[in-house]
């Protein structure tokens, strides 16, 4: 075999592919090629002492907070517009109110059907209570110990639950157009399924591998974002009738 | 979040060198992921979409700072920054040189050109391979190879001199 140039010492450092299958059997023979990676990794291995402050133990957490205040007033993630969520609302709200959240259902519809607008908030804070309660089973999971088998038959009663309300609040974004909701409704689901449908204990390797789905799609990130939005839409609908009562 | 929190922080520090600098590119980056979340291909990995964000937004503040010819804002703790030496060989006259390592290993950087060192950073410390790096600094993974290349070349360039054994 020929000598090992620098690129392919290079690839053999970081372990890429593209590298002659026989150069580690090369390298131990070889010494020419065995001085040249000596001292590839003696630089390589002093680029490792560049350091990095550690950030707090909550430094996610501060991130986030500072962050969620500025993503009031953004709409990217948009809900659609306060017309088209009233007029979904109401018949959203219907359907809430006939489930299992109010023991009333008629008189409420009737209310609903009378202010639309009453209907918008509470299907905001529906849904936003729903982004919360997703991100509370969520977080649970992900924030198990890693090292132990994991017991998740609460998480799998609450995930069943929250998989039952979601339909409600995706039809909805549906029918209003709010197609980036709906699709992100529907990751929440899909990995609320995914939990209801795990065994019920959790084995730290079965753990780790669902962690690193969740990471992997950004999921608990995309309902903190939703739920931002939800939020923020909450309080400017607040603060609007509050103005509107004023004057 | 706290896992691409820490993980941003890291790559964004290693590009700018500053803490102050890295909470600002990690807080720009959410920023930026939340405007673009629309864009998110479901395909692709949320990881590797939101290093790409960071490390955009890590270039845009590093290109700002040089158009205004700044250094660092403030530079950090001594330790910060420090290279430790490998450690077969804690000779006296290796822990004089830790210094000059320091300084040679700062300037080195320092001589990357921003794709160079955006690539060996992702490469060397975070760990990604060339076809993720290439994704990250959307590029063909040749090209993503072809930067972690001659950013070690330029690396063993500055600091073959000071870390080779004493014959």
């Amino acid at each position: 075999m020929n000598h090992l140039n620098e690129e392919q010492l290079v690839l053999y450092y970081y372990g890429e592919e593209g590298v002659a299958p026989d150069a580690a059997e090369h390298l131990e023979t070889c010494g020419a090629c065995r001085e040249a990676f000596a001292a590839l990794e003696r630089v390589l291995r002093t680029a490792d002492g560049f350091s990095v402050p550690q950030p707090a133990e909550d430094f996610g957490a501060q991130v986030w907070e500072r962050v969620a205040p500025r993503l009031a007033g953004r709409r990217v993630v948009t809900m659609a517009p306060v017309w088209r969520w009233a007029a979904a609302a109401a018949v959203l709200l219907a359907a809430l109110l006939a489930g299992r959240f109010y023991p009333a259902p008629q008189p409420a519809r009737t209310a609903v059907a009378a202010d639309p607008q009453a209907g918008e908030r509470l299907l905001r804070m529906a849904v936003g209570d729903y982004l919360d309660r997703s991100q509370m089973v969520l977080a649970e999971v992900a924030n198990a110990n890693p090292r132990q088998p994991f017991d998740i038959s609460f998480e799998q009663e609450r995930a069943a639950d929250l998989v039952a309300e979601s339909r409600l609040y995706r039809q909805t974004a549906l029918r209003t157009g709010d197609a980036t909701v709906a699709g992100l409704l529907d990751d929440v689901d899909r990995v609320m399924l995914e939990i209801t449908h795990s065994p019920a204990r959790l084995t730290p390797l079965e753990l780790e591998k669902m962690r690193e789905r969740w990471d992997s799609d950004g999921i608990l990130f995309k309902i903190r974002v939703l739920g931002a939005n939800v939020r923020a839409q909450q309080a400017a609908a607040a603060s609007a009738s509050g103005n509107t009562r004023k004057s | 979040m706290e896992r691409h929190s820490r993980a941003l922080f890291r790559l964004a520090y290693r590009m700018t060198e500053n803490a102050q600098d890295a909470e600002d590119v990690v807080q720009e980056s959410f920023l930026r992921a939340y405007r673009q979340l629309d864009r998110f291909d479901e395909r692709a990995s949320f990881g590797t979409w939101i290093y790409r964000i960071a490390t955009n937004c890590s270039l845009d503040l590093v290109r700002v700072r040089k158009r205004r010819n700044q250094a660092p804002v403030a530079p950090d703790q001594p330790g910060d920054t420090v290279p430790e030496l490998p450690s077969l060989d804690p000779s006296p006259e290796r822990i004089a040189l830790s210094g000059e390592v320091r300084q040679r290993l700062a300037a080195a950087m320092s001589q990357l050109s921003e794709t160079e060192r955006a690539a060996f950073v992702l490469r060397h410390y975070e760990g990604l391979r060339l076809e993720e790096i290439g994704h990250v600094l959307e590029c063909q993974p040749g090209a993503a190879k072809h930067s972690v290349f001659r950013a070690v070349q330029k690396l063993r360039r500055s600091l073959e001199p000071i870390v080779s054994p004493v014959r």
